[in-house]
């Protein structure tokens, strides 16, 4: 245990930053970055879970027999994902039903699952706690970049989370380029954000 | 008729990699060579299309008269997981040909979210029992569409020279962004 709670919360937001670094969990990444605010959303979401499941995992990882771990995992997420559901049906019921499918989908999201595995099951519950939040924030912040960059392109203006929509772009002397925010400019978005990430020099 | 607009619309128009952007983590993972790309469409056809069956029935027959809505996302993830494993079982013990055909794309496909997005769309959408086999069969002959053709190109891209920062993933995201292009040109078809 070299490593310090600090370190394991900030690798989550550059070395191991998900989407970018680790190729995980690309179809709520690719589905909701329609708008800044819906990757935020989103974002948020994962983030409860993740954070959850981690401490969970971490608290039972030697009552859970190793055979059956991945099966123990999944029901652990779900659980959680029943939870967010559920209280977004509550709470935030626009973005809930804006995020449609997706929600249920984070049970499947490979992130969450790829730390209860690689990180949670080994360590302690307070890095696990650490480093849920960190990759957590990491993929937020992610999202809600791709999703500002898709809003601007394809419409001109973006939508700061709990905030005001705000124009950039004055689209009135040329057509925003409407299929960024459609389903190929997700995947040209990322693809072309992934490319600038290469360009950064790797420590 | 009716039927054959549904599966044009689930291969073509809802296209679930392109156009509803599920399952995205095997369609970079297993696309980088021809055989894997036909292994993983194989194996998700079959398991979708029984998956599928199985969740409407759980769906219409258990959750839906006992009024437990809100337990959909662990029961069809436990039966999706669960029937996986059986399903390895099964055809381990008795048709191993296959078995050593899909090899290791088998499990993966618990954590293949077009299996679950798919038979999450069917309850949604409220279809009868032949329509959703139907609709996963269709939705599951989609993916494998896309798998393959994109396995085709990025074959083709791995001989050409990229740009080092565009490499691997990111030319593929991109690849994958054209032809979601050329998909979305069947948006007006149903």
């Amino acid at each position: 245990m070299a490593k310090t709670i600090t370190q394991e919360f900030t690798k989550g937001l550059w070395k191991e930053i998900p989407p970018f670094r680790l190729v995980l969990g690309l179809c709520p990444v690719l589905g909701v970055t329609t708008t800044m605010e819906n990757g935020f959303g989103m974002g948020l979401a994962t983030t409860f879970v993740l954070v959850c499941s981690n401490v969970l995992v971490s608290m039972l990882r030697n009552i859970i027999p190793s055979k059956v771990r991945i099966a123990c995992f999944i029901v652990v997420i779900a659980t959680f994902v029943c939870l967010v559901e559920l209280l977004m049906q509550a709470y935030a019921y626009q973005l809930f039903i804006t995020l449609g499918v997706f929600i249920p989908l984070i049970v499947v999201n490979c992130i969450v699952l790829g730390r209860a595995e690689a990180f949670a099951s080994k360590n302690k519950v307070i890095p696990s706690f650490a480093d849920g939040l960190g990759i957590g924030i990491g993929f937020t912040l992610s999202l809600a970049a791709l999703g500002a960059v898709r809003e601007i392109l394809g419409t001109g203006h973006v939508s700061i989370p709990f905030g005001p929509l705000v124009t950039l772009l004055d689209t009135s002397w040329y057509p925003a380029f409407g299929f960024m925010v459609k389903a190929p400019g997700a995947f040209i978005g990322l693809g072309l954000m992934l490319c600038l990430m290469n360009l950064v020099p790797q420590k | 008729m009716e039927y054959l607009t549904l599966i044009i619309s689930c291969i073509l128009v809802n296209n679930i990699l392109l156009a509803k952007f599920l399952g995205n983590c095997p369609f970079l993972g297993t696309s980088k060579k021809m055989e894997t790309a036909v292994g993983m469409g194989m194996a998700v056809i079959f398991v979708m299309v029984v998956a599928g069956a199985i969740t409407w029935l759980i769906w219409h027959k258990v959750l839906v008269p006992l009024d437990l809505g809100y337990l959909r996302t662990i029961a069809f993830i436990l039966i999706i997981a669960s029937l996986v494993q059986f399903v390895e079982m099964f055809l381990k013990k008795s048709i191993p040909t296959l078995y050593a055909g899909l090899g290791i794309f088998l499990p993966l496909i618990t954590t293949n979210c077009a299996v679950l997005g798919a038979t999450v769309f069917n309850v949604d959408d409220n279809l009868s029992f032949l329509m959703a086999t139907v609709a996963s069969f269709a939705y599951a002959v989609g993916f494998g569409l896309a798998l393959v053709l994109f396995a085709g190109l990025r074959e083709r891209i791995m001989l050409a020279r990229v740009p080092k920062p565009l490499q691997d993933t990111s030319i593929g995201l991109i690849t994958a962004g054209v032809m979601a292009l050329a998909f979305a040109g069947f948006s007006g078809m149903v």
